[in-house]
């Protein structure tokens, strides 16, 4: 009989998910959040997005070039870097400072340790908590809502020059905004103004904040959506929002004056875009069972503590970037009980 | 048509609370080809291809000479020593050559090319009627040992030294293997319905010999038919009883059945009887319940032969020694380009030659044809530790750093630290890696380098 016979390895099959299928996936359940932070801060949202998306895909691509490695801005994971970026930085963040906190993640947090799967911090976030220490004012500057030129009018910020401070808006905010302005976030009303934003409307997302951080609920249902296709790991932002949940919720037994209840804490800030497409980011997670538990227990607890006894009003960033820090001594000490083998199994 | 539907609903009720293992995964089972298909014959091929060594241990020795005519059943090589079995003639014929022959592994190794005799009538001359009751444990795994068995299922190890066990040991209980969780195969789901009756006996034999005094069959839900009939045909007050297990590849690995079974674990490094248990394949029980009654020896199996590359998919009872290139020919291929697997598409080998004949352990052939060797390749990317693979490994291991360090060739670390050597290759993690890494292969070549460099 002729026949061209094919020489392989087993195993023959293979399930079809395949890294790009997950990243591109990633991104649509990103795209919603996206477009609410259009919805809520108009075209400068919109235009901090794309900025600091291109400036990702750019970095990438040059670092790619500069060390001679096959391009890998298809493989999508530079655009979730891009766009959740973009989430964490207030709606007004000059254009020109978008565009490096862009290249800070990729080169910094990515192409430096190897490239995707290398990394060991979250990139966002690295480049996130570098804008946090460099452009200190303008990533604290929170423009207001559903201001009423926002489709055709950027905000002030951001067209900020190259290499220039951005202006103060707080007067053209209280121009623009649907009613009386603060130009702070609910966290940071609550902690320096003791007021407490209603939870429904953090939940919604009426309120001000990054431009992606707002809604709470949308964030959890495109998480469900990843979850469903099993491309993310529910245990992540479950038992972040679980330990952070629990441990607001004692705290606020022992002071309910100072301390606010767990409802407002889980629903406010970059808690939940945190949990949920943050920490979850597989290469700087722990992979075994028990370890997961552990990370996301870190990280939610950390959380809390940063915003009720820090300098800051945030601390999900740093808590997950922690977290990031400590995964491969997490996952050192808590490997599988193989089969067979006598050592205290940890968790299924 | 309605009262079946009433039945499947049932079974999914009682589906959640089928006995299991965790981790493991849930390939495409493409068994919908040959499930339904009874077991067939097939004719004769012209020449027969025996090879010595059909499974683990020492490889059989030849006691015919070239020239010499043999008739069906007649044995023509003797074990040697304990862990060997004999071999016997597959068909009527003459014996053409001694000599080295095309093997799946890839090397060349020896073996008896039999000439068959097409006019003959191809009835088997051998054997003789032996009296159970008569027979002790150590004279039935002897006659055992005679008949040639091996696991059926694929594994190839002499059945009659895994039943007897060192002094000390006890064996309270038999599994008998009926999960057949590798896709495409049926050739177990067949001789659990067509060869019911010879399934028990075979049973009852081995749990004589081995000295179990009770025995479990474990048949995945996928096959609720089988099931049933198995049920129904063991007697009341019987020591064998059958139940349904997860349908969850690789819940028909010894090692994980067991698991599923009784709870136990084989210790790392270890063998099933220092667990009080022994486990046989379906197609092994019932090969040993027709053949040891009758003295004969094993010179022929069941295989599925399926796949996207065939055009009569089915059942099969062949003799030993068919080439696959025959077997090809009778079920028709029509394309130019294939891969054939022997066994089943996760831990099966692709065929480096069409020689290949059909052995004891072998289970069915998988043919591939172009549509499914002209996918695209999947991109390989680097390791995103996305922890699949750790989610999906039945021995709990953590492949993910097994791959990682693989990579880095630090070989004697992977088994120090992280247990390579409890691989038993399943392929559950290189089937989710979404980074499409060849781990499987990569912990094959770690094996083989630890081992050449332990001495
Ligand atoms: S091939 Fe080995 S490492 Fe991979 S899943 Fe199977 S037993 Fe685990
Ligand atoms: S499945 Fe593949 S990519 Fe995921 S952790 Fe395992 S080896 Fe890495």
């Amino acid at each position: 009989m002729k026949l061209n016979i094919e020489l392989r390895t087993s195993p023959h099959l293979r399930k079809t998910h395949s890294v790009d299928t997950i990243m591109r996936n990633v991104v649509y359940a990103l795209l919603p959040i996206a477009t609410f932070a259009v919805y809520q801060f108009g075209i400068s949202a919109l235009a901090l997005l794309l900025t600091v998306v291109a400036s990702c895909l750019l970095t990438e691509a040059l670092f790619n070039y500069l060390g001679g490695r096959p391009n890998t801005i298809n493989d999508y994971s530079a655009v979730i870097t891009g766009i959740l970026l973009a989430l964490t930085l207030p709606p007004g963040f000059p254009l020109w400072m978008s565009a490096v906190a862009g290249f800070i993640a990729i080169g910094l947090g990515k192409s430096l340790f190897g490239g995707l799967g290398y990394n060991l911090f979250n990139p966002a976030l690295v480049g996130r908590a570098f804008v946090q220490a460099a452009f200190p004012v303008a990533v604290t500057t929170w423009p207001p809502a559903y201001a009423a030129n926002r489709f055709v009018e950027f905000i002030p910020t951001t067209l900020t020059l190259p290499f220039t401070e951005p202006v103060d808006i707080t007067g053209w905010s209280q121009q623009v905004a649907v009613d009386a302005f603060s130009g702070a976030t609910p966290l940071a009303l609550q902690k320096f103004e003791g007021v407490t934003t209603p939870v429904m409307e953090l939940f919604t997302g009426m309120s001000a904040g990054s431009s992606g951080e707002t809604s709470a609920l949308l964030i959890l249902l495109c998480g469900t959506y990843l979850v469903a296709r099993r491309m993310m790991d529910w245990r992540i932002p479950v038992g972040i929002l679980a330990s952070a949940g629990l441990t607001a919720w004692l705290l606020h037994l022992s002071s309910p004056e100072t301390h606010p209840g767990p409802l407002f804490m889980l629903f406010s800030g970059g808690l939940m875009l945190g949990a949920v497409f943050m920490a979850s980011d597989m290469v700087a997670s722990p992979v075994t069972p028990l370890g997961i538990w552990l990370y996301a227990t870190l990280i939610g607890v950390v959380t809390i503590i940063i915003r009720l006894y820090g300098g800051l009003t945030e601390g999900v960033m740093y808590a997950i970037l922690l977290g990031n820090a400590m995964a491969p001594l997490i996952e050192n000490m808590t490997q599988p009980r193989a089969y067979g083998h006598a050592r205290r199994r940890s968790r299924s | 048509m309605a009262a079946l539907h009433e039945d499947e609903t049932m079974g999914l009720l009682q589906r959640l609370n089928h006995a299991s293992f965790s981790h493991g995964i849930h390939p495409a089972e493409h068994k919908e080809g040959t499930r339904d298909k009874a077991i067939r014959r097939l004719p004769f091929a012209p020449r027969l291809f025996v090879p010595l060594s059909q499974h683990i241990g020492a490889p059989a020795v030849p006691i015919v000479r070239v020239g010499q005519e043999v008739v069906r059943g007649e044995p023509i090589a003797r074990a040697d020593g304990f862990v060997s079995v004999p071999l016997h003639a597959p068909a009527t014929g003459r014996i053409e050559a001694i000599t080295l022959m095309p093997t799946a592994t890839g090397n060349r190794a020896p073996a008896i090319v039999l000439h068959v005799y097409q006019a003959d009538n191809q009835v088997v001359g051998f054997g003789n009627e032996v009296d159970l009751a008569r027979l002790d444990r150590a004279a039935l795994i002897e006659a055992i040992q005679q008949s040639g068995m091996v696991g059926l299922g694929g594994g190839a190890f002499p059945t009659h030294a895994k039943l007897r066990v060192p002094e000390g040991s006890v064996i309270d209980t038999l599994l008998v293997n009926g999960c057949e969780c590798e896709p495409y195969l049926t050739t177990d789901h067949r001789v659990m319905l067509e060869q019911t009756h010879a399934l028990l006996e075979g049973i009852r034999i081995v749990m004589r010999a081995c000295g179990a005094g009770r025995a479990i069959i474990g048949i995945e839900d996928n096959k609720p038919d089988a099931l049933e009939v198995v049920r129904q045909a063991i007697p009341s007050d019987s020591p064998i009883e059958a139940r349904a297990v997860k349908t969850k590849y690789p819940q028909g690995a010894e090692k994980i059945l067991l698991k599923t079974l009784l709870g136990r674990e084989v210790p790392s490094g270890g063998h099933i009887f220092q667990v009080g248990a022994s486990m046989v394949n379906v197609g092994t029980a019932a090969a040993i319940g027709q053949l040891i009654p009758r003295g004969e020896g094993l010179i022929e199996r069941v295989i599925t032969v399926a796949g996207p590359g065939i055009e009569k998919p089915g059942n099969y009872l062949v003799p030993l020694g068919t080439p696959t290139d025959f077997l090809l020919e009778q079920l028709g291929f029509n394309g130019s380009e294939a891969e054939v697997i022997m066994g089943g598409p996760m831990m099966g080998k692709s065929l480096p030659s069409l020689e290949v004949p059909v052995i004891k352990g072998t289970s069915g052939l998988v043919v591939m044809n172009e549509a499914f060797l002209n996918q695209p390749v999947r991109k390989s990317y680097p390791c995103i530790k996305c922890g699949e693979c750790v989610n999906a490994c039945p021995m709990h291991l953590n492949p993910k750093e097994l791959g990682l360090l693989a990579a880095k060739r630090e070989y004697a670390l992977m088994a120090e630290r992280f247990n390579l050597n409890d691989c038993f290759e399943c392929g559950c993690c290189s089937f989710v890696c979404p980074s499409a890494i060849p781990l499987v292969q990569q912990f094959r070549i770690a094996k083989t380098y630890n081992r050449e460099h332990a001495a």
